[in-house]
Parts: structure tokens; sequence; C-alpha cells
């Protein structure tokens, strides 16, 4: 750890810290790097792969059902096979990548943004402000997920819009309680006390001086979250009132394998479950090596 | 602890009530029910006649009001899809899910806590290591996903066990169950096995970081020097003091299990609630939706319960905390 | 040394009370109902306190931890409201102030650490105060913050650092420069170098002493620590339990303490000044503020308690021109 022992000359010294720290596990580096490779590919789908999935002027119904490592009709290597309709499990597969980081880091946004204002002025307010936005966060965090993103999404219809609303309103508590017991920590501080006492404006108070300092818990919760969204929106595709068809997701490609499954077509479902396997493992590591970084009382 | 048992149940009851509100409130917006019924063709005399028979008629304050008095008398309202009972259809469908949900349990916990246990006594070594990686990849497995590999596996490629349904089951007091014979069992494997990942991968995380956070505490070191066996310094002094989290932890989880059944029923094709509340909303039928969430409610409301009051039973803290 | 008496006082302390209360929620008020012995907790933190700063003076304000010192800072500081009486400076109600003429009273902090924002370059530290009240306009603000920083001992050129580059003297001192940012009259200084080691202790007090006239500045300087008090205050007023119990020029009160806990206090403090300055409790427990002791507050631990010392609360009293003392014994036997 060379950047400790070094004057403290730049700005960024602290993050040069954490990154030292968060090397000291090589697993999670990995992961780190699995992390940015799948948000790479998932951006440049459109460009890498093969076909575009989703074009049914590209396919060919004589493609349909062909084994890992089969050629096309027209000599076209198909890395992963084809589903049943022809289709590149390897482009579908980078596609519904592509799909589901979009809705879960979408989902993952409006819920950091809505739980950390709320956790905020929860705990910069207190009182019955405090005790009303709690109760909320309780019951939310007292009902499985699953349970209630099936009955949001029954009540406000199908769409690639209310899945990541729905995917939102189950996860905001999360945040609005981890903002709220930093911030509970920081407005005790006499950093605080002093913005108050030069006349700093609520508004002020709470931007300035508490989010920036309640943020660090906040992005372990975000990563843990973003890969709990990925599940969870899977879950929701697969049991059929996920994402529409057209958008199809990891979660339903395994789904459409599924029938396929039974008699052997293993292919179609195993290979976007082993991608979001992947995905959602690679970002819980980091997520927890990021845990230990940040928290001062672990011990490593 | 009077103040805490009132306060708690307070608020347990102004919970089931906002529920209940809610539920209603939020399933009464789901689509109009009456297009399922009649045929296209039907004439308006007939769509109205159906209207009223089914109380859609009313506003909606007083459409929950109605459903909240016949809820106090056990009447959740009939189906609209068979014309049962929405009540006694989901306690006749609750034996098979709350069968599964606890066999998942003790498999968790058979499994779960001797490997966490194990882990965290052995911290450095390769198979703690392995242990606690396993642990992240069950806990990153998404829980349908798990459920199709163990169909590959057992019942595809290697055909040892059946891929879905229930199986023989036989009578004990009334009660149908699949633990009475080897075809029941051999149904109920996978799909217990599938519900149990999870929970198994939380106990072994739980389990391995309060072994290691116990392990440095002066008491074990102390109990090791006055020369008390490694066995009886685990058994008795570590996991005496393991088991306090743990227990809270699996009072929370088993309400959770039982909601996630809806997912591993589905795949297995178990014929439990899980199964019915998906195929209900498929169809829309609005009475058994709103009585297996209340049912799913209250469930949780009391296991909750009884959790934080055997835990402040248990942790003298968290009952001064509250009163203070 | 200045004369309370003759110069106009700046801050009023008149009257101040403040009680800490937990109220009961919906179940145990229920509890209460239902005939359970369930009660309100109430603490008086600060019971009708009393007392004058005069404009260039320091005032040292001393007492044991929990005896109330903090909050009286704090509510003259404006950062909490009392619950009864009435902070007056330069004759306007505290609560009265309102935008730049509030900036006129600044606290200083005990903890270096906690009174400075991690994530915030000590640029913007300083410069807050006059960004948020506009007391300079924009492009003179690199200017005042430099000159800020010269003043307080840090090198202008280091600004554009965090808080944890610097060390615990330093991060007072930019503390210090936060608050001088506004030119306030009158800086309250919480226990401001009792987190210090004894070298740099001896620094910020010497910079609290320049500044005292560069700035024309006055001082309620809040410690535990007899000896720091001693060395920088004119006057010092000596807090138990939520009271007042005695008040006196610095010199009369080291040279002849009235009150017994003064005593205590004073024979308590170890000879040598160099070290461990911070007085050892005197003996017996400091009574719990939950359930303080009928009449004098010091009863149960004062060597020389009558029996009316037990029902009667002894009233703050003058005994000599600028001395004032809470203590039967002062009525004769």
């Amino acid at each position: 750890m060379t950047g400790r022992a070094e004057t403290p000359a730049t700005a960024d010294t602290g993050w040069r810290r954490l990154a030292g720290d968060f090397a000291e596990s090589p697993p999670a580096v990995v992961c780190l790097g699995l992390v940015l490779l799948i948000l790479g590919l998932a951006a440049a789908a459109p460009w890498i792969t093969p076909q575009n999935p989703y074009d049914l002027a590209q396919l060919d119904i004589l493609d349909g059902r062909l084994p890992p490592g089969s050629e096309s009709f027209a000599g076209v290597p198909y890395w992963l096979g084809t589903d049943a309709q022809g289709r590149d499990m390897l482009s579908a597969i980078l596609y519904g990548i592509r799909t589901s980081l979009l809705v879960a880091l979408s989902a993952g946004a409006l819920a950091f943004a809505t739980g950390l204002g709320l956790g905020l002025i929860a705990a910069y307010a207190r009182g019955t402000v405090d005790a009303l936005i709690m109760r909320v966060v309780d019951l939310m965090l007292g009902f499985p997920a699953i349970l209630t993103t099936m009955i949001l999404i029954v009540v406000l219809g199908r769409g690639t819009d209310k899945v990541i609303l729905a995917l939102a309103v189950v996860q905001w508590a999360y945040f609005a309680r981890t903002a709220r017991s930093a911030a509970l920590v920081e407005v005790e501080k006499d950093y605080v006390a002093a913005a108050r006492g030069l006349g700093a404006s609520h508004g002020r108070i709470l931007l300035r001086h508490l989010l920036p300092n309640c943020l660090p818990p906040m992005i372990v919760v975000g990563t843990v979250q973003v890969a709990n969204a990925i599940s969870l929106e899977a879950t929701l595709s697969f049991l059929g009132i996920g994402l529409p068809v057209t958008e199809p997701s990891l979660g339903l490609l395994i789904a459409n394998g599924f029938k396929y499954l039974l008699s052997g077509l293993y292919w179609i479902s195993v290979f976007p479950g082993i991608a979001l396997l992947v995905m959602v493992m690679s970002i819980n590591i980091v997520g927890d090596q990021l845990r230990e970084v940040l928290n001062p009382h672990s011990s490593r | 602890m009077a103040v805490f048992i009132i306060r708690r149940l307070l608020q347990s009851l102004l919970v089931v009530f906002a529920m209940s509100v809610i539920v209603f409130v939020g399933v009464f917006a789901i689509g109009n029910p009456v297009d399922i019924f009649i045929s296209p063709t039907a004439d308006s005399i007939e769509y109205d006649r159906v209207v009223r028979q089914l109380g859609l008629d009313l506003p909606l304050h007083e459409q929950y009001l109605r459903f909240l008095g016949n809820a106090l008398q056990g009447d959740l309202g009939n189906s609209f899809i068979t014309g049962e009972p929405a009540l006694g259809m989901i306690l006749q469908r609750m034996p098979a899910t709350l069968e599964l949900a606890v066999f998942a349990m003790l498999i968790a916990v058979g499994i779960g806590i001797p490997l966490g246990l194990w882990a965290g006594l052995h911290p450095g070594t390769l198979g703690g290591q392995t242990i606690a990686a396993g642990s992240i990849v069950g806990f990153s497995l998404p829980n349908f996903w798990q459920g199709l590999m163990l169909i590959l596996i057992f019942a595809v490629t290697l055909g040892w066990l059946p891929s879905g349904g229930r199986g023989d089951t036989t009578d004990v007091f009334g009660i149908r169950t699949s633990l009475g014979s080897l075809d029941g069992l051999s149904h109920m494997l996978l799909p217990a096995i599938n519900l149990a990942i999870f929970k198994t991968a939380l106990l072994i995380r739980l389990v391995r970081a309060g072994t290691r956070e116990i392990i440095r505490q002066d008491y074990i070191k102390f109990a090791r020097a006055k020369g008390l066996s490694e066995r009886r310094v685990i058994g008795v002094h570590l996991l005496k003091n393991i088991m306090i989290p743990v227990v809270t932890v699996l009072g929370m989880e088993l309400g959770s299990v039982i909601a996630f059944a809806v997912v591993t029923e589905t795949v297995f094709a178990w014929p439990g609630m899980g199964k019915l509340i998906v195929d209900s909303i498929y169809v829309l039928d609005r009475p058994v939706i709103v009585a297996y969430l209340l049912i799913i409610v209250v469930l949780f409301i009391i296991i909750n319960m009884v959790v934080d009051i055997l835990y402040s039973a248990l942790d003298p803290r968290v009952r001064l905390g509250s009163l203070r | 040394m200045t004369d309370p008496a003759a110069s106009a006082p700046l801050v009023e302390i008149d009257r101040i009370s403040k009680d800490f209360v937990q109220r009961l929620d919906v179940a145990g008020r229920l509890a209460r109902g239902l005939g359970l012995d369930v009660r309100e907790l109430r603490v008086r933190a600060l019971d009708d306190v009393c007392f004058t700063i005069g404009a260039g003076e320091v005032v040292g304000l001393v007492g044991e931890s929990g005896c109330g010192k903090s909050t009286l800072g704090r509510i003259v500081a404006g950062l909490m409201r009392p619950t009864a009486g009435d902070i007056r400076i330069d004759g306007t109600s505290r609560a009265a102030l309102s935008g730049r003429d509030a900036l006129t009273v600044q606290m200083i902090f005990q903890d270096p650490f906690s009174a400075l924002n991690p994530r915030m370059r000590v640029r913007d530290i300083v410069a807050e105060g006059p960004r948020i009240n506009k007391t300079v306009p924009g492009r003179a603000l690199p200017a005042l913050v430099d000159d800020t920083l010269r003043r307080v001992g840090l090198d202008p050129a280091d600004k554009g650092r965090f808080p944890h580059q610097f060390s615990g003297g330093q991060r007072q001192r930019i503390g210090i420069a936060r608050a001088l940012a506004v030119r306030p009259r009158f800086l309250v200084c919480d226990e401001a170098t009792s987190a210090l080691d004894v070298s740099v202790q001896a620094q910020v007090i010497n910079l609290f002493l320049e500044l005292r006239t560069d700035f024309a500045l006055t001082y309620l300087f809040i410690s535990h620590d007899l000896g720091v008090v001693e060395h920088i205050a004119d006057r010092v007023v000596i807090l138990y339990l939520g009271r007042v119990i005695e008040e006196a020029p610095t010199e009369a009160l080291f040279a002849a303490p009235n009150h017994p806990y003064t005593q205590a206090l004073l024979s308590e403090r170890p000879r040598l000044e160099a070290k461990g300055r911070a007085f050892k409790p005197v003996a017996g427990e400091i009574p719990s503020p939950l359930a303080p002791p009928p009449g004098c507050h010091f009863h149960p631990r004062c060597p020389h308690a009558l029996p009316r010392c037990r029902q009667e609360v002894p009233v703050l009293r003058t005994i000599a021109p600028g001395r004032r003392a809470a203590c039967h014994l002062n009525d004769g036997p």
C-alpha cells in the first residue's frame, strides 16, 4: 500500500487508498473486470452481435434448434446454438443482457434517488415526518419483493416502464433505510451545526453537507440492489408478467427455453442462465468487497 | 415489556388495516373482470346482471366496507372463475405450500448451520473459502433458474427424480401430505432443494460471520484456557450465542420462503397456493388475489411479532431500548 | 483585566432553562392508562442560568461533563432553543437576529474531525459563510479566504486540500478560519482545545489570544480544564448540574474559591501544569441529572453540608464586587 506512505499531496489520495484496499481481494478485481466487460458488451451489442435476433428477416427457420457450435446454412458458426426460430443464442443473450441491465439500472437509479431523498429528509426532519416515512419503509421491507412486484405489475399493467417502476417501488425502501441511518450519524456531527451557525438553508445542509457524506453506504446498497433487480426482473419475465416479448430479457429467454429443456435442447435455457448468474454474481462479489473496503469496522 | 407488546400489537393491527386498503384498492384497479365472464355477444342486460351480482356497481368505499365486513366473518368472497369461496380455495392449497416451506427450511438449517460453522472456524483454509464462495453463488442464482437446472440434471439427464407435480399423497389426520410415501417424497425433494438453496446460502453467511465474530471474544478464549474440550466450546458457548440472530432470521425467512414458493411451485407444477396466485393473476380472479395477499400479510405479521417478542425475551437490551 | 461592570455587556444570558423531555408515544400512554408505571423522562439540563459577558471579555465556563455547559454554549450560539429565558446580543434577542446579524456569534467545536465536512475542500469550507450570506462580492472571496487562512496560521497554498489531509491542530485552525470569515464579534469555544495534544493546545490557545486583539473578539470559553481557563479567561463561571454556583474574576477565584465545589475542583488540580491538566472528578459520584438531589445539588458530596442544604436551593448572591456564589455557608452559621 504505497498510497498511504506518501505525503498526502493530491486530493484523490482517498480514492487511491480505496482502490488499493479493493485490490486486496483478487476475486473482487476479476469480478469488477467482468462487470465492466458485461457493461461494455451490453452497450455495444447492436454492433458486435453476428445478427440482430429480433429482425425476422435475418432469421432462418431452417437453422432452428441447432446445438452449440453448429454452422448455419450459410456457413456462419452458431457458438451457442440457436432457438426454435433459428435465432443465434449468442446474439440473443447479448441483447438480453442489454435489456436486463437497462431495466435494472433504470430501476436502481430511480430507487436510489427516491430512497436517498426520503431517507435524508426523514433523518433531518425527525418527528412525525420521520415516523411516517419509516413506517412505510418497514411495511415495504416486511413484505417479500417478489410478491409486491407481481401485484404492482398486475395493477399497473405490462410494459418495460411499468416493470422499472415496480422494481423501483420495492427497492427504494432499502435505500431510504440506509440513507437515513447514515444521515442520522452525520446530522449529529459538528460540521452540520457549524453550517447552521453560518446561516445555511435546510436545502443546502441536505445537499451540500449530508448527501455527499451518506453516499458510501448507499453505493454498496446500490450494487446489491442492481443485482437483485436483475434477478427479480428475470423472475417476473420467467413467470410471464415481466418485460414484453418484443424486448426479451434474459428471464424471457430462459422461459422460452424451458419448454425445450425436457426434450434435451438444454442450450436454449442454460446459456442465458449462465449469463444471468455470472452477471449477478460478479456484481454481488464487487458489492461485498466494496462493503469491506468502505466499512471502517470490518476486520480484514 | 407490556408497553413493548402493546406497541407491537397496535402496529400490527394498523399494518393489517393499511394492507387491506392498499390491496383492495390496488386490486380493484386491475382491469374489468366482467369481460372475462360473459361472452362478447352478451347483451347489456346480461352485462348489468353480472355487474350487480358481483357488487361492482357500488362505489369503491362501499365495496371496501362490504368486503371488510365479510372478511371479519371469514368470508373473503367467491372466486370469479370457479365460484368457490376464495378463502377455502387458498386454505385447501396451503398445506402443500407449508409442507414444502418447512421441508425446505429443515434442509437449509441442516446444511447451512454446519457448513457456516465450519467455514467460520477455518476461515483461511481452502474448504472455508470454498464454502464462502459457494454461498455467494447460492445467493446469486436466480431461484427459477436453479429450479430449471435441478430438473435438467436430476430429472432429464439422470432421470432420478420426477420433474414436477406432487405425486402420491397420504392422509394424516385429514391433511394430505407428501411425506407419507416414497413417491410423494421423491416429488418433494427437488422443489424443496430449490427453495432451500437461497436460505442455505443466507444461513452459511450468517453463521460464518457470527462464528468469526464470537471466536475472538474473551469468553471463548477463556473457555478454551479453562481446558474445556473443543467440542464443548463450540457446542455450548459458541452455538448458544450464534443462535439468537439465527433464530430471528429463520423466523423472518419462513415468511419469505412461503412467498418465494410462488416461483418454485410454478417451475415444478407444485399444487400449492403460490401456483394458485400466479394462475389467478393470469385470469384476474380478484377475490382470490385479495384473499391470498391478506392471508400472507396476516401470516407475516404473526411471524414477525412472535419473532420480535421472542427476541426481546432473549435479549434484554432490545427491551430496554424500546422503553427508554 | 477588564472590569465587567464598567463595559456594557455584549452578551446577556437571562434566566436560561433547558429541559430535555422524552414524550410517551401512543402505546406508552395506553400502558399508563392501564395503570402501569410508565413516566415521561425529563432532564433539566440548565436551570435559570444568568450571567453577562462584556465586550472584549473572555469568560470561562467550567464544570464536570454533563453539567450542561455544552448545552448552554449551543443555546448562546443559536443552535438550540432554550425552554425558558432569553439570550441578548447587544440588547437584541438572539432569536430575533436574522441574516447577517445572526453571524455575530460563531462557534468553535471540540472535535476537529467531525467539525469539518470531509467532502469539502478547505477553500469551500472557509468561504461557505461569506458565500451564503454574500458578505463580500464573489470576486473578493479568494482573497478573503487566503487572508483568513493566513491570519490563523495556515498556508493559503493548501486551500485546495481536504480536511483529512491536515493534522488535528491544523483542522482546528480551519474551523477557526471558517468562523472568522464572517467577521463575528463573539466566539463560543466548546472544549475547543481538549481534543488536541498538549503542545498543540498551547499554540491554539495563543492563537485565540492573538485573534482576540486582531479582531476585537469576545469569547465564551467552555472547558473542563482549569489550567486552560486560568490562562485565557478574565472571568470564570462555574456550573454544577445546570446551575451557576460561582462566578468570579479569574485571579480572585483561583486565589480564594468560595463555593465548596469550586474549592474541591481547585484542590484536585494537579500541581504540575504541563501534564494531565484535566481535573479528576471531585470525591463522590455525580448525581444523575434524571433525579437530582433536592436543595443544593452539591450537598451529597459537600463536606460542609448543613440540614438546610438538603431542602433549600441556595440563591446566587453577590458576595464581593464582581463575585457571586450560591452557597448557604455565605449566610453565616
